[in-house]
């Protein structure tokens, strides 16, 4: 499988302030790659490196190939970009931003641009101000999708979007990954994330910390056991994998790493098992594990 | 009004003090210490009576020099010669500054949207306008104290030395009470302070003419950059006067508070149509791009300096018999070369002016480039594969082209209307031209700096302003100030030669042509290398 996005070791400072501290990253082409972080992470200090606004200060990067401050031109032919801040211009409407975007990537497909006013039920006739929040985002969105380019950056393209919206850009998304098109989602709504991801990164204080697929996360984190017992438990309290451990007469509830949920099982089944309760880690807790501060340390 | 309208003034005032901690500091400096420093040279430069009591037939019957800097009273004191040659200029400096920091607290905080961010807390509806109005009149008011304390402290009356602090301090406050209405009626800042600026344009226009005139003196009363002077301060103070600008400030205050609950937070009186929904065949690449955003700027400043050449050209050729005809002015007349070498010397002036105007609005330009980056919206833009230098270029084309454009066609203007006043177009026109082309390379090289503070310190980049700001002061009153050469020779517009009337050099245009390419060259180059910010 070929690489549209490989970041190694990037690193980027902004005065005594580093906002990159050795960050990976690589995305496959053809799969939609959430870029995940707490807020101040520097997700947008390294698209903007992948875009060439940015020049990185050390580390290697290689973007569709190419390198992104050298061939930033050339290779803005092949790709997409929807801001996380979009601002527009206030003597242009809606409609001319669109045009002029899709123009300077290079054209725009005419059916995609009506399909997606439409399915975003947007006004091209608003002049810049006149957009709020969630509709400038869209002329974003519609600027980015109407064209036919091999790579979308997009950084949080649905904050400011409402639900019924944002199922139409989750459908949009859906579509293009169908195609074969390859997409960096940064986003902090885990449900898109979920729905749309094949695999994620999750980065913190400027630092790669996970990456993997959404499955081999999970993986990662820990499943809850409500167990009945028939006798007292046994050697639970030794083994590594468990956390969290909380005897009350038979009853016994623990927290267990995922991958050694073996263990764990074979020493309740030996005691004898009355009921269990398993439940599997949410996505939530695994990004409020990796989002609080302190606990890379820990995982 | 009632109280509650006003709840959180305090505060605001305490921001706007806070943001500009360091352009008003600079402001009231300047503004402070021009006057008392012209006093002092003055003092040097005519130390015997004989001298001084001549200045004022001499200078003050010379037309050209009244258009530009107003009513010659008294010229025989440190104090009256201050009044007339700071009066009119140091009235738009103050009137700039008080329209300026009038938006930029109120319509620009709109723009930005910091204004909802802070309406949403405990603050009265005429609490921004009033914070800013107090910013900017009460800067006003310290300007002209400090004026007038500089003034006293030189040894000048202390009746006069007050009239002309607080005529200065009457400007600012009328200026910002237009712009307590311009930031009302405009759509955004930008428009409300261009709005707010050409009225002080025409206001300057208006002065002069009735000043360098005989036949219309009163328009001069029309202006209030004209009142200052018409205070008459050191020679015979109409203390009256000042009933015109108070009054008057009060009024346009009055007016900006009526028109504030008329109309939405961030929305001006004028509606916003509705746009295309395509964009036009125009619009496809930076130039496209450029054209709409710089469109709206170089046609107004267009007709604006057509409008002002044609008004100068049409009065170049009676400047020698309008003022004065005693025979001692006519016997200085000919000392000066005769009514052509005057007509010239006039023509020349104004070209001069016209080079400081022209750059102004090639920074203005220059600048906005810094405007697209610091406001987000270059980066989608970087995102395509237009590339850096195409991007700028297409600014670049306004910042440079049409500084020469604006330039050229007031030329023209004031070319055209002086060749049909003297009854010869061919010549009247090719004079006055080439007196505005000489001074293109100075103007573009104020520009071609503005792109070297984008490219390597766009944080800064605005300080392209103060070189700007220094360059006019320099032309204005360097010879007055009696600064030493060097510093003169600082401006690029010293080494301009002033035609019509001096030889054609040719050796400075290059040189200064060369400089713009150079700085053109490292503005770009550190752009191309350097981080979005």
């Amino acid at each position: 499988m070929t690489e549209a996005i490989q970041v190694r070791g990037l690193t980027k400072s902004f005065g005594a302030t580093r906002a990159l501290n050795g960050l990976d990253l690589s995305v496959a082409t053809g799969e939609v790659h959430g870029f995940l972080g707490p807020n101040g992470s520097g997700k947008s200090t390294t698209i903007r490196i992948l875009l060439g606004l940015l020049r990185a200060d050390g580390g290697s990067v290689e973007l569709l190939g190419g390198d992104p401050w050298r061939e930033s031109a050339q290779l803005h032919r092949r790709l997409a970009y929807v801001p996380g801040d979009v601002t527009m211009w206030p003597n242009l409407s809606g409609g001319e931003a669109i045009d002029l975007l899709g123009r300077l990537r290079g054209g725009l497909d005419e059916r995609r641009r009506k399909d997606l006013l439409d399915r975003f039920d947007l006004d091209p006739t608003k002049k810049g101000r006149a957009y709020s929040k969630g509709n400038r985002q869209k002329v974003a969105i519609v600027a980015a999708l109407s064209s036919n380019v091999e790579l979308l950056v997009l950084d949080e393209p649905t904050a400011g979007l409402d639900p019924l919206m944002e199922e139409s850009f989750r459908e949009v998304i859906r579509a293009e990954r169908q195609q074969g098109r390859t997409v960096l989602l940064s986003s902090h709504i885990l449900a898109e994330v979920e729905a749309l991801c094949q695999r994620v990164s999750i980065i913190r204080l400027g630092k790669t910390v996970e990456t993997g697929t959404l499955a081999e996360l999970r993986h990662l984190t820990r499943t809850s056991i409500i167990a009945e017992l028939a006798g007292s438990p046994n050697g639970l309290a030794e083994l590594p994998s468990v956390h969290n451990l909380r005897v009350d007469g038979s009853q016994v509830s623990f927290d267990v790493d995922t991958a050694a949920l073996d263990e764990s099982l074979a020493a309740l089944t030996k005691v004898g098992v009355r009921s269990l309760v398993s439940q599997p880690p949410t996505l939530e807790e695994l990004f409020l594990r990796h989002y609080a501060a302190g606990d890379g340390d820990r995982g | 009004m009632s109280r509650a309208g006003l709840l959180g003034t305090g505060q605001l005032v305490r921001l706007a003090l806070r943001r500009d901690r360091v352009s008003l500091p600079c402001w009231i400096v300047v503004l402070s210490v021009l006057p008392p420093m012209m006093g002092s040279t003055y003092t040097e430069l005519y130390p015997s009576v004989a001298e001084r009591a001549a200045l004022t037939d001499t200078l003050g019957a010379n037309p050209s020099i009244a258009l530009l800097y107003g009513p010659a009273f008294d010229l025989s004191s440190p104090g009256g010669f201050v009044a007339w040659r700071i009066g009119g200029f140091g009235a738009v400096l103050i009137a700039l500054f008080a329209i300026f920091t009038v938006t930029r607290h109120t319509r620009a905080e709109e723009d930005s949207g910091r204004a909802e961010l802070l309406g949403s807390t405990v603050l009265g509806r005429y609490a921004m306008l009033t914070a800013a109005l107090i910013v900017a009149g009460g800067a006003s008011l310290l300007i002209g104290v400090l004026q007038a304390l500089g003034l006293i402290g030189i040894g000048e009356p202390v009746a006069g030395s007050l009239a002309l602090g607080f005529g200065m301090a009457s400007a600012g406050l009328v200026f910002a009470g237009l712009a307590a209405i311009s930031v009302q009626l405009a759509t955004y800042a930008r428009s409300a302070n261009s709005l707010a600026a050409t009225v002080v344009a025409v206001a300057f226009v208006l002065r002069g003419v009735g000043d360098a005139t005989a036949d219309v003196p009163w328009l001069s009363w029309l202006s209030p950059i004209g009142w200052t002077q018409q205070l008459r301060p050191f020679a015979g103070e109409r203390w009256w006067v000042f009933a015109l600008p108070v009054g008057c400030a009060v009024l346009f205050g009055l007016i900006g508070y009526l028109l504030l609950p008329r109309r939405d937070l961030a929305a001006g009186l004028l509606p916003e149509r509705a746009g295309p929904a395509r964009a036009g065949g125009a619009l496809t690449g930076s130039l496209g791009l450029a054209w709409r955003l710089q469109r709206g700027s170089l046609i107004g400043w267009l007709v604006a300096m057509m409008l002002g050449g044609a008004i100068m050209g049409a009065l170049a050729d009676g400047i020698g018999q309008l003022l004065g005809d005693s025979p001692q002015v006519r016997q200085i007349m000919r000392q000066l070369g005769g009514q052509q070498a005057m007509v010239d010397a006039f023509l020349a002036t104004v070209a001069g002016v016209f080079g400081l105007l022209a750059a102004m609005y090639g920074v203005q330009a220059a600048l906005r480039m810094r405007a697209e980056e610091a406001t987000l919206r270059l980066e989608p833009l970087l995102a395509t594969k237009l590339s850096r230098l195409r991007w700028a270029a297409g600014h670049l084309v306004f910042a440079f082209f049409g500084t020469a454009v604006v330039l050229l066609a007031a030329g023209f203007a004031m070319g055209l209307a002086h060749g049909f006043r003297s009854a010869d177009i061919g010549g009247g026109l090719t004079d006055v031209l080439a007196g505005s082309l000489v001074q293109l390379p100075a103007s573009w090289l104020l520009v071609g700096l503005a792109v070297v503070l984008f490219g390597a310190l766009p944080h800064f980049a605005t300080a392209a302003w103060g070189l700007v700001a220094v360059a006019i002061l320099l032309s204005l009153f360097g010879p007055v100030l009696r600064l030493p050469q060097l510093i003169v020779d600082a401006s690029p517009f010293t080494h301009v030669p002033k035609l019509p009337g001096a030889e054609i050099t040719a050796t400075p245009l290059v040189w200064l042509t060369a400089l713009v390419a150079l700085a053109l060259g490292v503005g770009l180059t550190a752009f191309r290398r350097r981080d979005l910010a």
